[in-house]
């Protein structure tokens, strides 16, 4: 029994999903964060191996806990929605919440939670702006099917879809401060109207978004 | 201060019964055994919570795997209530292999080929460690001869805390300043928090296994049955028995019978035993010709434990259990237990232990993450009931010997 994973077992940085990799861009070395949905642990075991980050994880899939846990990274069972309560204020340097934020029941909510015990917040979510999607519901009139939104209605976890639009609404609502923020395809690649919020949410099929409490 | 004793296994093990170990053990001469078993004794006084001092301590325990040079790698398990410290070797008395030889043993997720593994008998107990049957030194009748002068139940009530604090003793003893990691079930688990929460900067890792930070009403009813049924047996004997050289074997076999039950669930009887009578015999009329087989291993339980364990041990240690609530001792706010520790956590509990059930590993977890600690928490799928943490669960060795393998990463192990 090693201490260290062999190599093949590492998260490599081609290997790492492009919302991870731009999320861990984002994240100072030496942070404490929690990561919220963290599946199998590899944003965490990446943060701790490249940044030298204390990463942790929480994580819905009992079989994904188990795991990440058998794998040496501190994961714990628990539930965005109901969880996030029993943390501290601002414990957290960031709380990570990515392709997420959509499924959980309460998403004002998590995201307050989020900027309470976390100086700042990395949320990624899907588009549900994207052009494919609004063409797709005027054309049908049927609830959009696309590669990002792959589930019929009547079974998607994705309760609360939103918009690039909506979320910087709820933002300002809110008074979260939006550092950074970028709009990508399903190649993780950006373009150039990434600046523009109206492009943007026509053409950005995920959303990064970096707050902070204002 | 300390006196350090080896000697053999047959010839100091307390209690009664324990002449038909020595029989056992030559019954067995194939299975290996070191056949001597450790013990140290602190003189000099152990103030108990209770205000009692005992005049001396008396810890056996067993150890495996080497000490690094460092003195780094040590590892404390702590057992559960009828445990005992054969962890992994041969059982002097049954000669069954240890509690948890699937778990620590070479190449098993608590490794000895990497770390040093420590296992005490806890304080109050009757493998060796200071307990009830332990003879007694001091107070009326103490012109007595040595040993024919048992405690009894005038032995003090001890706590969770206490067992740790003897524990304590012996890690200093053994020349150890921090433990790598401390684990253990059910009480073994209650233990590993007071282990966290007392002496926060000597563990490393922590690992409470399918238990709780208080001994629930239920827990203490079922444990309250046990005792009355013990009570209730006269050759208990007010807790003399051991003057008229008898046990209260039904009292102490009812106990374990009904503690037995709540260590599995019910799917796990019914899978093992359904309705099944045992040998049932034509012609047999009467309410109780035919056994049920569950009625059989119950029976069998309580007989086997007889023989191995002091009735007043069982008083004393179950008593321990229901005194536990570790937030009582800190405000009423369990985080309080833990606040600003450095410690990793990693709490596991099995979904059909209902003894222990998840919702108090959840607790445990969650008041770590109020006083913002490093935690792990799984629960992990078995029908097995609390029982599930002795037994072959592939998940849960996974889990430990992950968690314990990233530990060791993080202290440079």
């Amino acid at each position: 029994m090693s201490p260290h994973p062999p190599p093949a077992e590492r998260p490599a940085r081609s290997k790492l999903r492009f919302d991870l990799r731009l999320m861990s861009e984002m994240i100072a070395p030496g942070s404490r964060v929690l990561d919220i949905g963290s599946g199998d642990g590899t944003l965490i075991e990446y943060l701790f191996r490249t940044r030298n980050c204390d990463a942790r994880g929480i994580e819905i899939d009992m079989a994904e806990v188990t795991h990440a846990v058998a794998h040496g990274l501190p994961v714990m069972h628990g539930d965005a929605d109901t969880d996030l309560a029993h943390y501290p204020d601002g414990l957290f340097d960031y709380v990570v919440l990515s392709r997420t934020l959509q499924a959980v029941e309460r998403p004002q909510e998590v995201l307050r939670q989020m900027l309470r015990i976390g100086t700042r917040a990395l949320v990624s979510f899907p588009n549900f702006g994207h052009w494919q999607v609004r063409w797709q519901l005027v054309r049908s009139g049927r609830m959009p099917m696309t590669p990002t939104w792959d589930r019929p209605w009547y079974e998607t976890p994705n309760i609360h879809p939103c918009t690039i639009r909506d979320f910087f609404a709820l933002c300002e609502q809110e008074g979260y401060a939006v550092e950074r923020w970028l709009a990508v395809d399903d190649e993780g690649r950006q373009a150039p109207w990434r600046r523009f919020p109206g492009l943007a949410n026509l053409f950005g099929e995920q959303a990064l978004f970096l707050l902070r409490r204002a | 201060m300390a006196r350090a004793h080896v000697t053999f296994a047959d010839s100091d093990v307390a209690g009664r019964g324990h002449a038909a170990y020595a029989a056992e053990i030559m019954d067995h001469p194939d299975i290996p055994s070191r056949d001597t078993h450790q013990s140290a004794t602190f003189d000099g006084g152990f103030m108990l919570e209770c205000g009692v001092a005992l005049p001396s301590v008396t810890v056996a325990y067993s150890t495996y795997g080497a000490l690094n040079a460092a003195r780094s790698n040590a590892v404390l398990v702590c057992h559960a209530l009828t445990g005992d410290q054969y962890v992994a070797e041969r059982h002097p008395g049954t000669g069954k292999p240890g509690w948890w030889s699937q778990v620590v043993g070479p190449g098993r997720p608590v490794d000895t080929d990497r770390f040093f593994v420590i296992c005490a008998n806890v304080l109050g107990g009757c493998m060796g460690s200071t307990g009830p049957s332990s003879p007694r030194t001091d107070g009326p009748g103490a012109s007595a001869p040595l040993d024919t002068l048992q405690w009894g139940t005038d032995f003090p009530p001890v706590t969770i805390r206490d067992m740790v604090r003897a524990q304590r003793l012996l890690i200093g003893h053994l020349g150890i300043s921090r433990l790598f990691a401390a684990l253990g079930g059910s009480m073994g688990g209650m233990q590993v928090l007071e282990w966290a929460a007392t002496f926060p900067d000597m563990v490393f890792a922590a690992v409470p296994v399918a238990t709780a930070s208080f001994h629930s009403a239920q827990n203490i009813a079922f444990h309250e049955v046990g005792r009355q049924a013990i009570f209730a047996d006269p050759d208990w004997a007010g807790g003399e028995y051991w003057r008229h050289d008898k046990i209260p074997a039904r009292g102490l076999a009812v106990a374990r019978m009904a503690a037995h039950i709540t260590y599995l669930s019910e799917q796990a009887l019914t899978r093992k035993f359904g309705r099944r009578l045992q040998t049932p015999v034509a012609g047999v009329t009467s309410m109780f010709g035919d056994m049920f087989e569950v009625e059989s291993y119950l029976r069998h339980q309580g007989s086997a434990f007889v023989d191995r364990f002091d009735a007043n041990s069982y008083l004393t240690i179950t008593r321990a259990m229901d005194y536990f609530d570790l937030a009582a001792d800190h405000d009423g706010d369990l985080a309080q237990a833990f606040r600003g520790t450095a410690t990793r956590f990693c709490i596991a509990s099995f979904d059909s232990d209902w003894l222990f059930p998840t919702a108090q590993s959840r607790a445990i977890a969650r008041a770590l993450n109020r006083a913002g600690a490093n935690v792990s928490f799984v629960e992990i799928a078995s029908d097995k009931g609390h029982d599930a943490f002795l037994l072959d669960e592939p998940d849960f060795h996974r889990t430990l010997s992950g968690f314990l393998s990233g530990c060791a990463e993080h202290a440079g192990l």
